[in-house]
């Protein structure tokens, strides 16, 4: 039997078990941001001048900027100024290093939350299968950590370097491959794109990149994994992937943070960039602490994401499995310019107690016969708040452009709420779009079938709400999967009397 | 010790805003090894007492007991009832989406040896029992990839039930008018079931509005409820004389 970090979180019971504090030496900035905050940020890093000047630029227009208040979710103002906008472990210092100088505490940290650092051991505890010895490389994933403002570590360099894959923090490519840096940052998301987007340009910290040559299939698959430790922090890390033409990768992104009472505020940018025939499948398990049952503490997940098929029959498919966070704010997104290119995006949003959901996606059609699929399985238990806002757009330009969507809503209890917002806009008289949703609750007449054959409830909801989710679980990579499952089990502790 | 005892039941169905008292004094004794047949007219009180005797919600005690081998089963959990030995042939079988059979079938025997400190049986074999299972009550096994019901026919679902029954083998089978909506290949087969699982070590409760699924499923004794309680009792014979006089003589 094969352990996963979830089974480990499942262990320990009801509670967030991803909550403890990490007692590392950090080097933290004092809340507040101006530009000399964000001028320390990147002489901090010894950013070259135009990063330098592109993060100002970015910080000049956030200030113009007023905070969006469309979605469904409710919270009291943020104070950007009591936020403290770089937070670094101490050990970590004095530059780039290797996993043996890495702060033992930190290792530790990842080893209780399943995280294994070392490259003899797979993602999330799985020991390879002495079955699957012998099989490609595939067995295995690469992880990047990043603990608050900075990557720790990123493992499997050197065999990822041989299939000549970059895979390393932003903040080393930008001195280690400043060209691909310069030309693709921002260049799907721009500075001023949105209020958080704007924030995230001008202080994100970092985060991981990608680029994938010509022709070559990613040998692994591709992890970061990301922690928020210090009290008053913000993160806000800034992931880049590169697809180069004909290229193929999977990459998965899974995030925890302590229980704090107060707020912590998340606001990632995510740009995936596919060249011609080039395919990137981003998979992301979302377990941020979500404030206790009344609400009080959590993250606030406002996050950017967007990947553009910049070239014909690219592919990008984005997974998520949101089940953390007090709020969660986004919308994984694709441009499809490139004829044929193909967009998908599958969503498994589980809220509970006090949370929000406001998530979903947009498509956006340029290329000829660009085709898209959205299925969004929203699932409010408690008092809940969640909701599906997604839109469909055909320009003039997409001929024989295709969308489908499934956009499912699962209500567990009388006290919660879904909602569904899809826009769609055409242009384009040859398109073929089709939406389906549906509503249901998990019914006592299902769970007593369940229980009438032996199953306790628990068990019972949990089975009813993977089976709800199913088309989206197999388009995770297949540990994902199952961890995803247990993880909705312990997001749904306690929503059942 | 009787298999299962039902003693002065008194239950109400709970409504939006009332409780409507169903069952008033509800006696029936089932020994290992006997089929009992519950017949009465609509309304009387037949789907009530498999109900409050499994445990589903939407029902209130009044008062009485009922014991499974002199274990208390009205304050337990529905699913501590199962695991007990309580299984219920549900007269309209739920669809849960997305769960597969084979994953409903495999969590519901883990669930039960686990209760009874077993070992969970080897997944390849239960696997492969189940499909024999299946084969053997007409049901394609391409179906146990399938959710749970999900897109069967009424014959199906039944049949889904029976196959239920035997896998489980329960201490105490209700079945919930199993029969209604077969045709009789179907009521055939779902009456084969039952007959295979009959032992002497378990007990069967067959609840049903017509003599005709009796002739294929011999009853040990039939009872007839009206109003809440049973007013009649008798042996098979009885059944014939219902389908021949109606309930209207014995109210």
């Amino acid at each position: 039997m094969t352990k996963s970090s979830v089974d480990q979180l499942v262990e320990a019971g009801t509670e967030y078990h991803a909550g403890f504090v990490t007692d590392v030496e950090s080097e933290t900035l004092p809340p507040g941001l101006d530009e000399s905050v964000v001028k320390y940020i990147s002489a901090r890093k010894g950013e070259p001048e135009w990063l330098t000047q592109w993060r100002l630029q970015a910080y000049a227009q956030w200030q113009q900027m007023r905070e969006p208040k469309w979605a469904h979710v409710h919270y009291p103002p943020i104070d950007f100024q009591s936020i403290s906008y770089y937070s670094a472990p101490k050990s970590q210092v004095d530059g780039p290093r290797s996993l043996e100088e890495v702060d033992p505490e930190l290792l530790r940290t990842y080893e209780k939350l399943g995280i294994p650092l070392h490259e003899q051991a797979a993602l999330a505890g799985v020991v390879p299968d002495p079955a699957a010895v012998g099989t490609p490389a595939g067995a295995n994933v690469a992880v990047d950590v990043v603990f608050d403002s900075v990557s720790i570590a990123t493992t499997f360099k050197e065999t990822l370097a041989e299939a000549g894959v970059i895979f390393c923090p932003i903040s080393e490519a930008v001195h280690s491959h400043p060209a691909l840096v310069q030309k693709y940052l921002g260049s799907v998301i721009p500075q001023r794109d949105n209020y958080y987007a704007a924030l995230n340009s001008a202080v994100f910290s970092d985060g991981s990149f990608v680029y994938i040559p010509k022709g070559v299939r990613c040998p692994m698959e591709l992890s970061t994994y990301f922690r928020i430790n210090e009290r008053n922090t913000g993160q806000f890390e800034r992931t880049l992937i590169i697809a180069d033409e004909g290229s193929h990768v999977s990459y998965l992104e899974g995030c925890t943070a302590p229980m704090r009472d107060e707020n912590q505020l998340h606001a990632a940018v995510v740009e995936l960039v596919a060249l011609g025939d080039a395919e990137i499948k981003y998979s992301t398990v979302q377990n941020w602490y979500p404030g206790d049952e009344n609400g009080k503490g959590g993250i606030y997940n406002f996050v950017t994401k967007r990947g553009v098929c910049a070239g014909p029959r690219a592919k990008i498919s984005w997974t998520q499995v949101e089940t953390g966070s007090a709020i969660t704010w986004k919308y994984p997104s694709v441009v499809l310019r490139g004829d044929d290119s193909v967009g998908e995006f599958y969503s498994v949003a589980l809220t509970n107690n006090r949370q929000q959901a406001d998530t979903g996606t947009k498509m956006i059609h340029m290329g000829k016969n660009t085709k898209s699929t959205i299925v969004s399985k929203g699932i409010s238990a408690g008092g809940s708040e969640n909701c599906y806002r997604g839109l469909v757009r055909i320009s003039p330009t997409a001929q024989n452009a295709r969308n489908f969507t499934q956009c499912d809503s699962l209500l567990i209890g009388d006290q919660c709420g879904a909602h569904t917002f899809p826009y769609i806009e055409n242009k384009n008289n040859s398109a073929t779009i089709e939406h389906e949703a549906s509503t249901s609750k998990v019914s006592d007449d299902q769970l007593f079938a369940c229980q009438q054959r032996g199953i306790e409830t628990e068990q019972a909801v949990s089975m009813i709400v993977n089976g709800f989710c199913k088309e989206v679980f197999r388009e995770l990579p297949m540990e994902f999967a199952v961890e995803a499952g247990k993880l909705l089990e312990v997001s749904l502790e306690g929503a059942v009397g | 010790m009787s298999l299962l005892n039902v003693s002065d039941l008194h239950a109400s169905v709970i409504t939006d805003d009332q409780t409507q008292p169903i069952l008033k004094g509800l006696n029936l004794t089932v020994e290992a090894g006997e089929v009992h047949a519950i017949m009465g007219p609509n309304g009387s009180g037949k789907s009530t007492l498999a109900n409050v005797v499994s445990g589903r919600p939407g029902y209130q005690v009044d008062n009485g007991a009922a014991t499974l081998e002199g274990s208390p089963l009205l304050e337990l959990e529905p699913y501590e009832r199962a695991q007990l030995g309580v299984f219920l042939a549900f007269q309209y079988p739920v669809e849960i989406p997305g769960v597969s059979n084979m994953e409903f079938l495999k969590a519901s025997i883990d669930s039960l040896a686990r209760a009874r400190g077993e070992e969970q049986p080897n997944t390849a074999q239960f696997m492969r029992q189940v499909r024999e299972l299946a084969s053997s009550l007409d049901l394609d096994p391409a179906f146990l990839k399938r959710g749970v019901n999900e897109g069967f026919s009424g014959g199906e679902k039944k049949r889904n039930e029976i196959m239920q029954l035997l896998l489980l083998d329960p201490k105490l089978a209700v079945l919930d008018e199993t029969d209604s909506g077969l045709d009789i290949d179907a009521l055939k087969v779902v009456a084969e079931g039952v007959n295979r699982y009959r032992s002497a070590s378990n007990g069967v409760v067959l609840i049903t509005h017509y003599q005709r699924l009796l002739d294929y499923i011999v009853p040990d004794f039939v009872h007839v409820l009206s109003n809440g309680q049973i007013i009649e009792s008798g042996d098979k014979s009885l059944a014939l004389e219902l389908e021949a006089k109606g309930y209207a003589w014995l109210t």
